[in-house]
C-alpha cells in the first residue's frame, strides 16, 4: 500500500533501541510483556524492561537453549514473552527449541534477537547473522517482520505483542538513517510504497530500506524511475502491493542486509513464479559470511550501499 | 486429587501397559520400553494423592503440571489420558496414523491434559522452570508444582543442565524433575554410551534436593512424591526403572526400545499382563 513518505532528516537511530522502551510502553498500558534474555539484556535493551520491573526480565545467563524454554513456559502462564540475545546465537543456537517447542506448540513467544546483519560491525562473521530471515521464515505458524528503522522497530515490537503466536522481528545494532516518524503505524501482513516509478521496483528491507531509497534519487537522477516498497512484513507477505508494482515495471530488484539464500529475494521469487514471473535481481551477501570492520564500510564492501544498488539496478536494466 | 490405594494404582498401570501393547501393535512403529518403563511413576504422581488435578477439567486454574520431556514415550501418557477420559479410549487404536490426534510424540494442539508439545528431547526442564516460575510469580506459596519426566539417556542433553542452573537460581520449590533411570537408551546402556554416571549427585551439585526410589514401588513413589512436595528447593526424584516393564522379553532390551510388537509378540505380551 502507498505510505506518503517524505524525506526527513531525523538523527540516525538503532532498531534495537525501539525494542526495550516499547517492552516498558505496553507494560505500563496493562500489556503482560515479559523478557527473557541471555547475558546480553543491556545490549538488546531487554534490560529496560528489567528496570522498570524487575520480574518482568528474566536472565537466563549464557544459554540460549534454555532462553527459549523457559521463554515457552512464561508463555504458557499467559505471558507475553520477547526473547533476547544476538541474532546469531537467538536463532540458530536454539533452532530446535524455537522450531519444536514454541512453534509446534503455537505459544505467545517473541524470538527478537538484536545484532542481525553484517552491520554489527567489528565482532566480525562469527557474530553477523545473514541466515535469520530464512531460518524463521521456513516455520510453521511463524510470522517475520524486518523494520527497516527506528519507528518501525517500536511498530513490529507492537504488532508482535498484539498478535497471538510465534513471531521473529530482526532488529540491528548500529545506528541507521530512519525512514519513518513516529506517525508510522504499520500493519501486520503489509508491504509499503515510499516512492512510485515505473521503470523498476526495488523491493527492501531492514537498513537496505534507506539504501533502496537513496539509490532511487541516483537513478532518477538518470531518468530511472523506481518504485520502492519496504516488504515489512516478509510473512505473511503483501503479495498484491509486489504484483501491482512488477505488473507494472516489469524488473524486481530486491536489496537486503542477509544473504541471498531464502531472505527477501528468495520469498518474492518463491511467490511471483507462482503467479507473475518476474526478472529479478538479488541484492544481498552472496552466499559468504561476513568480515570486520565499520558498518558503513562493510555495506559498501558488500555491494548494499545506495551507489552500488544504482550501479547494479543500471547495469541490469541494460542487460 | 484423592489418593488412590496401592492395589488400585497397580490396576491402573497394568490397563496402561495392556493399552500401550495394544495401541503400538495397531501403530506398528513407537517405543515400548520408555512407555512400559514410566507407567508406574505416572499412574502414581496422577492417582498417588500428591497431584493436584480436576478430572472434569484439564485446564483447572490451580492444577499442577506434568510435561512429558521424553515425549516418544507419548503413548504411557495416552494411556494414562484415556484412563482419566480425556482421550476417548477407541481413539487410542488410531495411534500415530493419519488423521489421528494422538501423534506418534505428544501435541498440545490436539490432545487435552498435555501442556506442551514435546519430542526434541532435553526441552521439558526448561519450559518447566518458565512455568514453575511463572507460577511462583502468580500464586507465591500456593503456586501449584511442576513436574517434568525425562528419560537417563535425554539427561545427555546440555539444555537440561542449563535449565538445572536456572531452577537453582531461581530457587523453583515448585518443580520437581524425575529421571526414569532405565539404564538403557537406543545404542545401549547410558553408561557404555556417554558414560552417564552419579545422576544424583550430579542434580545434588546443582542444588537439586534428591531423592531416589524403584520406579515400580507404588508405596514408595506414593512416598517419595509427598517428601518432593515439601522441600525448600528444586526436587529430582531418581526413579530406578526397568526398561520394557511388565514384559518378559523385553525387559532390560535396549532393541525394545523404539520397535513395535508383531501380532504374536504382543499377543504373548498381553497374556503376561493378564489378559
Amino acid at each position: 500500500m502507498l505510505y506518503p513518505y517524505k524525506n526527513i532528516d531525523l538523527p540516525a537511530k538503532a532498531t534495537r533501541e525501539g525494542y526495550g522502551e516499547t517492552l516498558v510502553d505496553l507494560a505500563k498500558n496493562g500489556v503482560n510483556v515479559y523478557a527473557v534474555d541471555a547475558d546480553l539484556s543491556c545490549s538488546t535493551t531487554t534490560a529496560k524492561l528489567g528496570k522498570y520491573e524487575a520480574n518482568r526480565l528474566v536472565n537466563v545467563g549464557i544459554s540460549e537453549q534454555n532462553m527459549i524454554g523457559v521463554a515457552a513456559g512464561l508463555a504458557l502462564q499467559n505471558r507475553i514473552v520477547f526473547t533476547g540475545s544476538f541474532a546469531v546465537f537467538g536463532t540458530g543456537r536454539c533452532y530446535d527449541q524455537i522450531r519444536n517447542t514454541v512453534c509446534y506448540s503455537k505459544l505467545n513467544v517473541k524470538i527478537a534477537p538484536t545484532h542481525s546483519g553484517v552491520t554489527v560491525g567489528p565482532d566480525g562473521g562469527s557474530h553477523q547473522m545473514l541466515e535469520d530471515i530464512a531460518l524463521m521464515r521456513a516455520l510453521p505458524n511463524m510470522r517475520v517482520l524486518v523494520p527497516a528503522d527506528y519507528y518501525a522497530a517500536k511498530a513490529a515490537v507492537s504488532i508482535a505483542a498484539q498478535n497471538d503466536g510465534p513471531f521473529y522481528i530482526r532488529l540491528g545494532r548500529a545506528k541507521v538513517p530512519q525512514v519513518y516518524t513516529q506517525d508510522f503505524s504499520p500493519r501486520l501482513g503489509n508491504a509499503y510504497v515510499l516512492k512510485e516509478g515505473s521503470d523498476v521496483t526495488l523491493a527492501a528491507c531492514g537498513v537496505e530500506v534507506d539504501a533502496a531509497l537513496k539509490a532511487a534519487e541516483i537513478l532518477e537522477s538518470k531518468g530511472i524511475y523506481a518504485d520502492v516498497i519496504d516488504v515489512f512484513s516478509i510473512k505473511p507477505l503483501d503479495l498484491e502491493t509486489i504484483v501491482n508494482s512488477v505488473s507494472k515495471t516489469n524488473a524486481l530488484v530486491t536489496c537486503e542486509e542477509h544473504s541471498v539464500v531464502g531472505g527477501l529475494g528468495s520469498t518474492l521469487s518463491e511467490a511471483l513464479s507462482q503467479c507473475n514471473p518476474t526478472r529479478q535481481l538479488f541484492i544481498g551477501v552472496n552466499d559468504r559470511f561476513g568480515v570486520s570492520g565499520q558498518p558503513d564500510g562493510l555495506l559498501q564492501k558488500f555491494g548494499l550501499d545506495a551507489l552500488s544498488i544504482a550501479e547494479k539496478t543500471i547495469k541490469f536494466l541494460n542487460s | 486429587m484423592q489418593e488412590y490405594s496401592t492395589e488400585k494404582i497397580k490396576q491402573i498401570s497394568n490397563e496402561m501397559r495392556i493399552n500401550i501393547i495394544k495401541m503400538l501393535n495397531c501403530a506398528g512403529s513407537g517405543h515400548p520400553g520408555g512407555s512400559l518403563s514410566c507407567c508406574d511413576i505416572l499412574s502414581s504422581l496422577y492417582f498417588g494423592g500428591s497431584f493436584n488435578f480436576d478430572p472434569n477439567d484439564p485446564k483447572s486454574k490451580m492444577r499442577d503440571r506434568f510435561i512429558l520431556s521424553k515425549g516418544h514415550c507419548a503413548p504411557a501418557l495416552y494411556a494414562l489420558l484415556s484412563h482419566i477420559g480425556w482421550i476417548e479410549e477407541s481413539e487410542l487404536a488410531n495411534l500415530r496414523k493419519q488423521g489421528s490426534i494422538l501423534q506418534g510424540h505428544p501435541d498440545c494442539t490436539k490432545v487435552p491434559g498435555i501442556e506442551v508439545s514435546t519430542g526434541s528431547l532435553g526441552q521439558g526442564l526448561s519450559i518447566g522452570c518458565g512455568l514453575a516460575h511463572a507460577l511462583k510469580l502468580d500464586y507465591d506459596k500456593d503456586a501449584p508444582n511442576v513436574f517434568v519426566l525425562m528419560g537417563d539417556g535425554e539427561i545427555q542433553e546440555g539444555q537440561v543442565w542449563e535449565a538445572a542452573l536456572f531452577a537453582k537460581h531461581y530457587n523453583l520449590n515448585n518443580l520437581i524433575a524425575i529421571v526414569d533411570n532405565n539404564e538403557l537408551q537406543i545404542d545401549g546402556n547410558v553408561l557404555d554410551v556417554a558414560g552417564l554416571d552419579a545422576i544424583a549427585l550430579k542434580f545434588a551439585s546443582f542444588g537439586f534436593k534428591t531423592l531416589e526410589c524403584d520406579g515400580h514401588d507404588i508405596d514408595a513413589l506414593k512416598e517419595i512424591y509427598k517428601v518432593a512436595l515439601i522441600q525448600d528447593k528444586p526436587v529430582c526424584i531418581l526413579a530406578h526403572t526397568i526398561k520394557g516393564k511388565g514384559v518378559s522379553f523385553m525387559e532390560n532390551q535396549a532393541g525394545w526400545h523404539g520397535v513395535a510388537p508383531n501380532d504374536e509378540q504382543a499377543f504373548q505380551a498381553l497374556s503376561e499382563l493378564g489378559v
